[in-house]
C-alpha cells in the first residue's frame, strides 16, 4: 500500500466570473521513503494539490471529486480530530514564502515550543522543549540556535526564515514532508542550499517528501490542473513523452549554449472554460480530433513512464 | 489593458462587487428613498404646515392613528411630516459639511503628501493634528456654543472639525504613492506637478475617499443630531430630528411616539449610509472573490 | 527603558499639539463677534458692571496679551472663574472630572470584555449565528445614536422594569465612600465599603453601556475582519499544518495579531468618549465633567469652555500614548523599530 495516494482529484474555486475548475482529475502516489516531485508552470495547480492533501483549502474552494488516502485512510473524510493528529505526528508542510509562513508577532521560541509541545502526547518539561528545539534547529542547519529562538521572524533573513520553517515542519513530519516550492522566493544560491538541506534531511530521516521540483526519484508533470506525464526523474528528463513535457524541457535554457530556447506557443487555457478534452489541446503541435472531445488517460510508455496523450493509444485515431 | 475592456464590463464588475452583498442594495434603497422624500417633502407630507411654527393644541400629543400615522407632538404637529422635513435638514447638513470640507481637506493632503519634505507640508499636518487633538463632537460642540446656536452655525462647527480627517487620509497614501515608479516616470517625462498630483496620485485615493465620504454622511448626521439634542444645533421650530428626539424625550414613556419615530428615522438614515459605504468599499476592494 | 524615551518624546510632541489647540480655541472664543462679558452677564446687566468684568478678564487688551495671561494662569493654577459656578475652573474640573473618568473607564472595560471575544468568535466562524449576530450588532451600534440608546435603556430597564436606577451615581440612602480618588467604585473598594461599591456599580451599568455600545460594535467589527484576514494568512495555514490545536491557534496565534488594529481603534473610541459623555451624562443626570462642560457651553462661559476642551485634549493625548505603548507591546516590529530609531 502506498503511503499517500491521490486519485482523480477534482478541485474547484468559486470566483466572480464563475467556477474555476482547477484540478481536473489529478492522480499521484508516493511510497514510504520516496521522494516525488511535481513540475509545471506557475498556476498549474501544484499548490492546490498539496493544500488539498494537507486539508488547507481556502473557503471558496470545493473538492468536486476523487479522494486522498494516507496509509489507507481517506484524508478528505477524516474527522477534524484525526486530521489534527496526523498533522501533529505524521505529516507537515513547508510553504513557499518563508516570510509569510511565520507568525510575525511571536518569537521563534514561542512558535517552536508550541509545535513541539503538541507533537507528542507526553508532557515535556521546559528543558526538554528547549533541547528538542535546539535539535531541530540544528537539523535545519541554523547556527546559534539560542539567538534564533529569541528572534522575531522579521529579524531573520529569508533563507534563515525558511530554515526555521523547515525545522518546525520537521518536528511533526515523521513520515511525510510536503514542500511547496520552498526556495522560489529566495535567491538562487540560497534556494540551492535550502534544496540540498531538504534532500539531506529527508534521506537521513527516511521520510517521504513532495517538493515541487528537484532531487526527486520520481516526478509528475502537471499542466493546467492535470497530470500529463509521470516517471522516474532521469527518464522523464532524458526522453520526455508527452508533447507538453517535450516543449517544457526544450524551453529550459541550457548553460552549454545553443541559443535562446523556444517558448511554448499559446497560453494556458482559462480554468473557467477549460477545453472539454485534453487541456493541452490548444497549444499542442500534434493535436488530433479526439483531443478536443476526450481527456486522455495515462498510457504506459516504455517500462516506467506514463503519459496522458492519445499519441500512445493503440487504436489508429484520425489525425 | 484598459482599452480592451468596454465601459460596460468595467461598470458591470463594479456593480457586481457592490451588489454581491444584499445589504449594500438595502443601503442604496434607504438612501435613495430618504433623498426622494427630502426633495419632495412639501408635496408628499400629509401636513406640510407642521414643519414650521404651526400649533394645534387641541390635537397635541395624539397617538398614532390613520390620520397621523406617527402621531402628533406636544404642539399638535404631525410627526410624519416633521420627519420628512427632518430628512431634508439632515441631508442639507451633510451636503454643506462635506462639500466645504472634502475638497480642501483632500487638496491639502495631496499637497502635503506630495511635497512631504517641504516646510509647508509639516505646517499643514501639524495644523491638522491640532484639529484632531479633541474628538470632533467636542470641537463641534464648543465652536457651536461660542457662536450663536443655529442651523448654519452648527454646519460651520461640524465643518471645522471635519476637514483634517481627509487631509490625514490622503496625506498618508499620497506620501507613499509619490515614490512609486509610475509617479517617478511621470516626473521624468516632465509632467507638471498639478498633473502628477491630480491625475496620477489622486485617482489612487478615490476609492478610499469615496468610501469615507459615504460613511461620513452617517457620522455628520449623528454629530448634527447630537448638537441639536443638547440644544446647540438647529433651533425650534426647525424640524430637526435631534431636536425632535430631545423635546419628545420629556414625554416618555407615555407619549413615546414623539421621540421614538424621529429616532427611528435617524437610525434609518445612518444605517443606510453605512450599508452604502460598505458596498462602495467592496466595490473598490481588490481581489476577485 | 527605551519605550519610556519614546513616550516622553510623544508627550513633548503632543504638548505642541495641545498648545496649538489652546491657541485655536482661545482665538475662536475671543475673536468671534459678541462680548464675552455681556454674554456672561446677560442683556439686562448695567454697562458699568460689564465694563468692570471686561477689565477683570483683560478683555480690553490685545488677544495675544489675553492669551499670555490665560496661559500663565493655566500653569499657576488660576484657570479663571467659571461665571456660572462662581468658582475657579480648576476646582470645578477636579470636582467633576472623577465621575466622568469613572464612567468612561467602566464603559471602556465593558467595551473590551464584550467586543474582543465577540469579534474573535465571529471571525473564526464566518457566517455562523454568532457572526450574523455580530453583524447585526455592529450595524445597530453604528446607526443608533448613543443618546437614543440611553433613552431606550432608561425607558425599558429603568422605568419599565425598575431593574436599574434611572439617574445619578449613587442612591440617596447610600452614603458615598470617603473621597480618595473621586471614583466611587474605587474609593468604596479602598475603604472596604461593599454596599457603596455595589450601589455605584449598579448606577454605572446603564450609562456605561449606553456609552459603550457604539464602540463595542466598532471594535467587534474590526476584530472580526482582522481575524478573518489573519485566518487566510500562510502563517495560520502553517500553524494548522504543524498540528497546533484550534484552541491554541485561535486564542494565541490569531488573537494577538488581530488585537493590534482593534486596540488602535479602541483607543480612538475611548478618547472620543468624553464627547459622547456630554449626551449620556445629560440623560442620566450624571454629575460629571461632561455635564459641567455642557452647562458651560449653554451659558457661554468661555473660561470653562476653554478648560473643558483642553482637558479633553489632554485625555486624548494620554489615551493615545497608552495605546502606543500597548501596540508596541503587542507588535514587536513596532517596538524594536522604535528602539533602533532612538
Amino acid at each position: 500500500m502506498p503511503l499517500l495516494e491521490v486519485r482523480d482529484l477534482r478541485v474547484e474555486y468559486r470566483v466572480y466570473e464563475g467556477t474555476l475548475k482547477v484540478l481536473n482529475g489529478v492522480s499521484l502516489s508516493l511510497e514510504r521513503g520516496e521522494k516525488v516531485g511535481i513540475i509545471g508552470e506557475s498556476a498549474c495547480g501544484k499548490t492546490t494539490t498539496v493544500k488539498t492533501i494537507m486539508g488547507l483549502l481556502a473557503k471558496n474552494s470545493k473538492v468536486a471529486g476523487g479522494d486522498v488516502t494516507y496509509k489507507g485512510e481517506d484524508v478528505l473524510k477524516m474527522s477534524k480530530k484525526r486530521l489534527t493528529e496526523l498533522r501533529r505526528k505524521n505529516i507537515s508542510m513547508v510553504f513557499q514564502d518563508p516570510s509569510a509562513a511565520l507568525n510575525p508577532v511571536f518569537t521563534v521560541r514561542q512558535q517552536l515550543y508550541d509545535i513541539i509541545k503538541f507533537s507528542t502526547d507526553e508532557r515535556l518539561t521546559r528543558e526538554e522543549l528547549h533541547e528538542k528545539a535546539v535539535e531541530v534547529l540544528r537539523q535545519g542547519a541554523l547556527p546559534e540556535p539560542d539567538r534564533i529562538l529569541d528572534s522575531y521572524p522579521f529579524q531573520l533573513s529569508g533563507g534563515m526564515k525558511q530554515r526555521v520553517n523547515i525545522s518546525m515542519a520537521l518536528v511533526s513530519a515523521s513520515e511525510l514532508l510536503i514542500a511547496d516550492e520552498p526556495g522560489t522566493s529566495l535567491d538562487v544560491t540560497i534556494e540551492d542550499q535550502i534544496m540540498r538541506l531538504l534532500k539531506k534531511i529527508v534521506e537521513e530521516k527516511g521520510i517521504s517528501i513532495i517538493p515541487v521540483k528537484k532531487f526527486v526519484d520520481r516526478i509528475y508533470v502537471m499542466y493546467a490542473g492535470t497530470i500529463v506525464e509521470e516517471g522516474p526523474t532521469r527518464e522523464v528528463f532524458n526522453s520526455p513523452q508527452h508533447p507538453y513535457t517535450q516543449l517544457l524541457i526544450k524551453a529550459v535554457p541550457k548553460l552549454t549554449g545553443g541559443g535562446i530556447p523556444e517558448g511554448i506557443l499559446g497560453q494556458v487555457p482559462s480554468y473557467l472554460k477549460p477545453p472539454a478534452g485534453c487541456r493541452f489541446v490548444t497549444r499542442c503541435p500534434y493535436a488530433m480530433e479526439v483531443c478536443d472531445t476526450d481527456a486522455p488517460p495515462l498510457y504506459g510508455v516504455g517500462a516506467k513512464q506514463r503519459a496522458a496523450c492519445f499519441l500512445y493509444d493503440e487504436r489508429q485515431l484520425p489525425r | 489593458m484598459k482599452s480592451s475592456r468596454t465601459l460596460r464590463e468595467v461598470y458591470g464588475r463594479y456593480w457586481y462587487k457592490f451588489s454581491k452583498n444584499d445589504l449594500s442594495i438595502v443601503g442604496l434603497a434607504c438612501i435613495a428613498g430618504v433623498v426622494l422624500i427630502a426633495l419632495l417633502a412639501q408635496w408628499i407630507s400629509p401636513y406640510p404646515a407642521s414643519a414650521g411654527l404651526y400649533v394645534n393644541f387641541g390635537n397635541a400629543g395624539a397617538a398614532p392613528s390613520a390620520s397621523h400615522i406617527f402621531g402628533t407632538d406636544q404642539n399638535g404637529r404631525d410627526i410624519l411630516s416633521r420627519v420628512f422635513f427632518g430628512f431634508r435638514y439632515s441631508l442639507m447638513l451633510v451636503a454643506v459639511v462635506l462639500s466645504v470640507t472634502v475638497a480642501p481637506g483632500v487638496v491639502l493632503g495631496l499637497v502635503a503628501g506630495y511635497y512631504v519634505n517641504r516646510w509647508f507640508s509639516a505646517v499643514i499636518m501639524r495644523l491638522a493634528d491640532i484639529f484632531v487633538a479633541v474628538p470632533p463632537l467636542l470641537l463641534a460642540l464648543s465652536v457651536a456654543s461660542v457662536l450663536t446656536p443655529s442651523a448654519i452655525n452648527a454646519m460651520l462647527a461640524v465643518s471645522l472639525a471635519w476637514w483634517p480627517w481627509y487631509t490625514r487620509l490622503v496625506y498618508s497614501s499620497a506620501s507613499s504613492i509619490r515614490n512609486e515608479d509610475f509617479v517617478r516616470a511621470a516626473e521624468l517625462v516632465g509632467a507638471s506637478r498639478w498633473h502628477i498630483m491630480f491625475k496620477e496620485i489622486l485617482p489612487n485615493n478615490l476609492g478610499s475617499v469615496l468610501t469615507k465620504v459615504t460613511l461620513d454622511c452617517g457620522w455628520v448626521i449623528l454629530i448634527g443630531a447630537s448638537l441639536s439634542f443638547v440644544g446647540l444645533g438647529a433651533q425650534a421650530p426647525t424640524p430637526d430630528l435631534g431636536t425632535m428626539i430631545a423635546e419628545g424625550s420629556a414625554y416618555l414613556p407615555g407619549q413615546w411616539w414623539i421621540s421614538i419615530f424621529p429616532a427611528l428615522a435617524i437610525v434609518v438614515v445612518i444605517l443606510g449610509f453605512n450599508l452604502l459605504g460598505d458596498g462602495i468599499n467592496d466595490m473598490f476592494a481588490s481581489g476577485v472573490a | 527603558m527605551k519605550s519610556w524615551t519614546f513616550a516622553v518624546k510623544r508627550l513633548a510632541y503632543s504638548g505642541v499639539s495641545l498648545l496649538g489647540l489652546s491657541i485655536l480655541i482661545f482665538v475662536i472664543a475671543r475673536v468671534l463677534p459678541g462680548d464675552p462679558a455681556r454674554l456672561a452677564l446677560g442683556p439686562r446687566a448695567p454697562q458699568s458692571v460689564v465694563e468692570a468684568l471686561r477689565l477683570q478678564l483683560h478683555l480690553n487688551d490685545p488677544v495675544y496679551t489675553q492669551y499670555f495671561y490665560w496661559l500663565r494662569g493655566i500653569f499657576t493654577g488660576d484657570w479663571g472663574i467659571a461665571l456660572f459656578t462662581q468658582r475657579n475652573v480648576l476646582i470645578d474640573v477636579s470636582d467633576f472630572l472623577p465621575a466622568t473618568i469613572e464612567l468612561i473607564l467602566f464603559a471602556a472595560i465593558i467595551d473590551l470584555v464584550i467586543a474582543v471575544p465577540l469579534g474573535l468568535a465571529a471571525g473564526r466562524r464566518a457566517n455562523s449565528i454568532v457572526d450574523n449576530g455580530v453583524r447585526v450588532l455592529s450595524y445597530v451600534g453604528i446607526a443608533v445614536p448613543s443618546f437614543v440608546v440611553a433613552i431606550l435603556l432608561q425607558l425599558f430597564l429603568g422605568y419599565g422594569t425598575h431593574l436599574f436606577p434611572l439617574i445619578g451615581r449613587i442612591s440617596q440612602n447610600v452614603v458615598p465612600p470617603t473621597q480618595i480618588t473621586g471614583l466611587y467604585t474605587l474609593d468604596a473598594l479602598l475603604t472596604g465599603n461593599p454596599g457603596a461599591f455595589a450601589d455605584s456599580v449598579w448606577h454605572l451599568i446603564l450609562p456605561a453601556f449606553a456609552l459603550a455600545l457604539g464602540p463595542i460594535a466598532q471594535e467587534a467589527r474590526i476584530m472580526r475582519s482582522s481575524v478573518v484576514e489573519n485566518l487566510d494568512k500562510d502563517f495560520t495555514l502553517s500553524e494548522v499544518s504543524h498540528g497546533l490545536p484550534e484552541r491554541t491557534i485561535t486564542f494565541k496565534y490569531l488573537m494577538k495579531p488581530s488585537l493590534i488594529p482593534t486596540i488602535t481603534i479602541y483607543a480612538l473610541d475611548i478618547s472620543a468618549q468624553i464627547a459622547n459623555a456630554f449626551l449620556i451624562e445629560t440623560i442620566f443626570i450624571w454629575p460629571g465633567f461632561s455635564k459641567y462642560g455642557l452647562n458651560a457651553m449653554l451659558s457661554k462661559d468661555l473660561n470653562a469652555i476653554v478648560a473643558v476642551v483642553m482637558v479633553a485634549g489632554v485625555m486624548f493625548v494620554i489615551a493615545n500614548i497608552l495605546v502606543d505603548l500597548v501596540v508596541g507591546y503587542l507588535d514587536p516590529r513596532i517596538r524594536l523599530q522604535r528602539r533602533t530609531e532612538e
